[in-house]
């Protein structure tokens, strides 16, 4: 072993130390403040108490806005996800023209309907259809927003499956819907389990959509219970949020550590044929 | 549909037109057809209350000369600009790159707590992510005020872009991570030791070997993140786009005209040049892409 | 995509044409269903059970729709109320409510802040009660003789009546007495001028860690930088915001209000940094509460929900002997609007009925119900707060010295926002003016800044002076 072996291993550990601190430390609040008597918005050494934890639980929408938010968020995944496998998987074995063109489109557009000018179209749209209240149409509005990023993500996955893989499955006569089943799918499955996480996370987090769109409190999603638990002024509670902010946490993570464990959480980039 | 004579995979067109029908019709009931309609309303003077409220007239390209005429929007561009080449071009792909490749060779156990974290900053939801930013970058108390010992500076006031920069590569470099992860994982091995046997140093590796194996990943890489950071509304719940609109990128300038102006009228109109923005991004990104093939 | 593109574009074009900015929904006669035996009723609020504005939600969960229900089954009616829960800020509920409006739609009891009633009722969003109820009905209620003429101002929109206020607030300064008595000031100040607060916020200045002074700026902190900041120093200059069918641009009082800003942020009387923060407001009253901030003009709900010992959000133990108030004084005595020597700025909820509603007989009577002694006595829940009826507040504000100081003392020389649909661009150009003066920019400038933008906001015609 060299000197200059030993220093540049030192380095190395050294910058990711730096790193992972740098991605670490934010999130210490989350593991400090749901514990403090006096939470506040800065960091601290907490004085142990379990009474915010009880004041969430007894907070009448907390964990049913949990629920709304897995239903909600799990059907627009459900459907992002199955949608745009099925899109990816034709769009890329299929040549259609400007068939690119068109995606970037609609990437582009995606944009300007997430933002917030798109809201009096999207209200009125929705009551002309019937669909204010409705968590199942609010789930939709809310996977055509992610649709186009999760196709344009997915064909690139499947993209890389080599075609040769089908032309031999065909050889030996499977159907399509078998090529597909047993051929694409197991390859593209890390792709699936990405956009999978990937739609849940931004679904998850959407706040105006539901808002304005869902009429009941006792249907409404998480994202929106997080900023009602102000009080009439707008004062932030600070008993609440801290341990609110930790449950909503945790299905997310939840939901990430399950998928890669099964699944593999991987990009598949790479093997063009 | 000449769809035949590459259809590999035996799907024939019905079925090609039926995987992609149920996507398409969603996207053109809850996407396209509420964009066209925001574009609409970008030519319309047309507010949430008030008289316009009532009649709204059609008033050409008026919003758009006056977006263009008026500085707080002309700030906005610049800093959603600085925001995007800052946290996405350069932060989120250079630190990204840097953790896939820095990962390849350590220990699995390490590798994993590394990437638990980098992924955790990215699936943790928005609003959970604002607090706990305000906690590391706030007066008294931050975490990053005490590391520094210097507990009396709010970094949000007075180095809001600086933090807000800062906050994004935190925030997405996870994805660029995975990208590169993948991408590095398709680079022929052999090729690397050959490199290392004729004594090439790690950033002439990078950029001989490796770079010209994921060129094509860097550049959707960088469509993609550039994308949602030009559009990324975050920024709103740190700083609320201020001091002063030192913060205001345009995400945030057009949810303040909409909701607290309700400007629609404005808003749309703004929203229509991000999008022309993002076009930019987008032609810029296929050119690239097109001379690489 | 071919065959979609062509039916999309039609199915835009058709629907464009006839959605924006219309109310479809037929707004008939008053008398409509007045004689229905099942009627269904809706109520939206602002406020949620356990998260904003908990007890208005408890109030109307728990005590007013079953005793409501009950009332009318009595006579024969079965209703049903139903309550919307909202915990939002106010800018994302009143978008919802507009939507709602527009679309023919919404609860047909509304719950606003009384500064949206000019835009909405501009708008065509709401209608005049005499309209939507008839004269009549609404002349018969025996509630209006309880509501203070100026009360009643708050839900009256170009002399006609729009809806029953929900009662209403009045702003004051907020003072330390612990800091006070450190810094060897009285313990019932009283401040006769701008230059005997500040001589105060001098004298406070010498305790170490202390803001003297907090008067919100800037534009993080939204309308309580208007509210509880500028307009209450413009009216102390003897001009209200909108005078006289004009906006107040950069005037000589304008000038002035931004000067006092100047002395007191430009002279390190206030915490500049903590008016750009985002979470600035809620940082001031975790400072009053440590004992960091010396003066704080706030109006009533400071004393209510934020120092409350119980329930606030920044709790002083000790808040019935620590906390003093003042009425906020005029620039000099007597400069104040009309002369006056002391001033304050009110505002307040309204409850509007919805002309979309299908049961306008039935819905009026919900609101009596709502507006009855006994509701507004029971929407307190023991404690106390200035409500909209005088037979209520001589009863619950007696215990509360705060309160009935605001009732006795500020109510009456208070004034109103202009519920005008241009309000809320006047009011972000003033929290830009008071942003730029903070970061340094001189008044004069800040006013000339403030006159431009406010010409290009609501159009030459509408701005006096500059």
């Amino acid at each position: 072993m060299t000197p200059g072996f030993v220093v540049r291993r030192i380095g190395f550990y050294v910058l990711v130390a730096v790193v992972l601190a740098f991605f670490a430390v934010p999130m210490l609040w989350l593991a400090s403040a749901p514990f403090d008597a006096r939470p506040g918005l800065g960091l601290r050494w907490p004085d142990w108490t379990w009474s915010n934890v009880t004041a969430t639980f007894q907070h009448p929408f907390a964990l049913t806005s949990l629920l709304n938010s897995l239903v909600l968020c799990g059907i627009a995944t459900v459907v992002t996800t199955a949608f745009a496998a099925l899109a990816a998987y034709s769009l890329s074995r299929v040549r259609i023209p400007g068939r690119d063109l068109l995606l970037y489109l609609l990437l582009l557009l995606s944009s300007v309907v997430t933002g917030t000018a798109a809201m009096v179209p999207i209200f009125v749209l929705m009551l002309q259809l019937g669909l204010i209240n409705s968590q199942f149409g609010t789930a939709l509005v809310i996977a055509s927003g992610m649709l186009p990023a999760a196709i344009f993500i997915l064909k690139d996955f499947v993209d890389a499956v080599p075609r040769s893989y089908e032309e031999s499955a065909r050889v030996f006569g499977a159907s399509p819907a078998q090529v597909l089943g047993h051929v694409v799918l197991p390859i593209a499955r890390p792709g699936i389990a990405t956009i999978l996480v990937w739609s849940f996370v931004n679904a998850w987090g959407n706040f105006l959509l539901p808002f304005l769109l869902l009429r009941d409190v006792g249907k409404q999603p998480a994202a929106v219970l997080l900023r009602t638990l102000n009080d009439e002024g707008g004062s932030a509670n600070l008993t609440v949020i801290p341990v609110f902010s930790l449950l909503y946490s945790i299905p997310v993570v939840a939901l990430y550590l399950l998928v890669s464990k099964r699944y593999g959480f991987r990009f598949h980039g790479g093997i063009k044929s | 549909m000449r769809a035949a004579d590459s259809d590999v995979a035996g799907l024939g067109a019905t079925r090609a037109i039926a995987f992609v029908a149920p996507a398409l019709l969603l996207i053109g009931v809850f996407l396209v057809f509420p964009a066209l309609w925001t574009l609409y309303i970008g030519i319309t003077n047309y507010q949430l209350t008030g008289p316009a409220a009532a009649q709204p007239r059609v008033v050409g390209l008026d919003n758009f000369v006056s977006a263009l005429n008026d500085a707080l929007f002309l700030n906005s561009v610049g800093l959603t600009a600085l925001f995007v080449f800052g946290s996405a071009v350069i932060g989120q792909n250079v630190l990204g790159f840097v953790l896939a490749w820095l990962l390849r060779r350590v220990r699995p156990s390490l590798r994993r707590t590394v990437e638990a974290f980098v992924l955790l900053a990215w699936i943790l939801p928005g609003p959970v992510v604002a607090y706990l930013w305000f906690a590391v970058l706030s007066r008294d108390g931050g975490t990053f005020g005490l590391l520094l010992n210097d507990p009396a500076t709010a970094w949000l006031v007075e180095y809001p872009m600086v933090s807000l920069i800062v906050f994004n590569i935190w925030r997405g470099t996870a994805f660029s991570m995975l990208l590169y992860t993948s991408a590095l994982a398709a680079v022929p091995p052999t090729q690397l030791e050959t490199a290392r046997l004729v004594g090439a140093s790690g950033w002439q590796t990078v950029r001989d070997v490796v770079f010209p194996h994921i060129r094509g990943h860097v550049l959707t890489n960088t469509l993609l993140i550039s994308l949602w950071t030009a559009n990324d509304f975050t920024p709103f719940l740190l700083t609320a786009g201020g001091p002063n609109h030192r913060s205001e990128v345009l995400p945030v300038l057009i949810y303040r005209q909409a909701l607290e102006s309700g400007q629609l009228g404005y808003a749309s109109a703004m929203s229509l040049l991000l999008l022309v923005g993002n076009l930019v991004i987008a032609l810029v990104y296929l050119r690239l892409l097109r001379r690489r093939a | 995509m071919r065959r979609t593109t062509p039916f999309v574009l039609l199915a835009v074009g058709g629907l464009l044409a006839g959605c924006l900015g219309q109310n479809q929904a037929e707004q008939g006669q008053p008398t409509r269903n007045a004689d229905a035996k099942d009627v269904t009723l809706t109520i939206v609020a602002n406020a949620v059970a356990g998260g904003k504005n908990t007890r208005g939600a408890d109030w109307l969960t728990n005590w007013v729709i079953p005793r409501f229900t009950e009332a009318q089954k009595a006579k024969g009616v079965n209703v049903t109320v139903r309550f919307d829960q909202n915990g939002a800020g106010d800018e994302d509920y009143k978008t919802k409510i507009a939507l709602d409006l527009k679309t023919g739609g919404g609860a047909d009891i509304v719950e606003i802040d009384g500064i949206w009633l000019g835009e909405f009722a501009q708008a065509g969003q709401i209608k005049p009660l005499d309209d939507v109820i008839g004269k009549s009905g609404v002349d018969a209620w025996d509630g209006w003789k309880q509501i203070p003429d100026a009360v009643q101002g708050l839900g009256q929109f170009d002399g006609k009546r729009y809806g029953v206020p929900m009662g209403t607030d009045g702003r004051v300064l907020f003072y330390n007495k612990k800091l006070f008595a450190q810094a060897g000031l009285p313990s019932d100040w009283q401040p006769r001028g701008w230059d005997d607060v500040l001589a105060a916020g001098t004298a406070l200045k010498r305790i170490p860690g202390v803001a003297p002074i907090q008067l919100n700026a800037g534009t993080a902190m939204g309308e309580a930088t208007t509210m509880q900041g500028v307009l209450p120093a413009l009216v102390g200059t003897g001009k209200p915001i909108y005078d006289g069918g004009k906006w107040q641009g950069g005037t000589a009082q304008v000038k002035d209000v931004l000067g006092l800003y100047q002395r007191v942020y430009g002279g390190g009387l206030g915490d500049a940094v903590l008016q750009q923060e985002a979470k600035g407001r809620d940082r001031s009253f975790a400072m009053f509460a440590d004992n960091k901030i010396g003066i704080l003009l706030e109006s009533d709900y400071f004393w209510r929900s934020v120092v409350e010992p119980r329930i606030g959000v920044a709790k002083m133990a000790d808040r019935d002997t620590a906390v003093g108030w003042a009425l906020v004084p005029a620039k000099q005595s007597g400069s104040g609007v009309s002369g006056q020597d002391f001033v304050s700025m009110s505002g307040g909820g309204v409850r509007v009925v919805n002309p979309n509603t299908q049961y306008p007989k039935q819905a009026w009577e919900f609101m009596q119900f709502l507006n009855s002694a006994e509701a507004v006595k029971a929407a307190l829940a023991g404690t106390a707060q200035v409500t909209q009826r005088n037979d209520v507040n001589d009863e619950v504000l007696k215990g509360d010295p705060m309160l009935s100081f605001i009732a006795d003392e500020v109510l009456p020389i208070t004034r109103y926002r202009p519920g005008l649909a241009d309000y809320p661009k006047v009011s972000a150009a003033l929290q830009q003016a008071t942003a730029d003066v903070v970061a340094g920019k001189s008044p004069d400038d800040a006013a000339k800044a403030y006159q431009d933008a406010l010409v290009k906001a609501v159009g030459e015609g509408n701005v006096a002076g500059g």
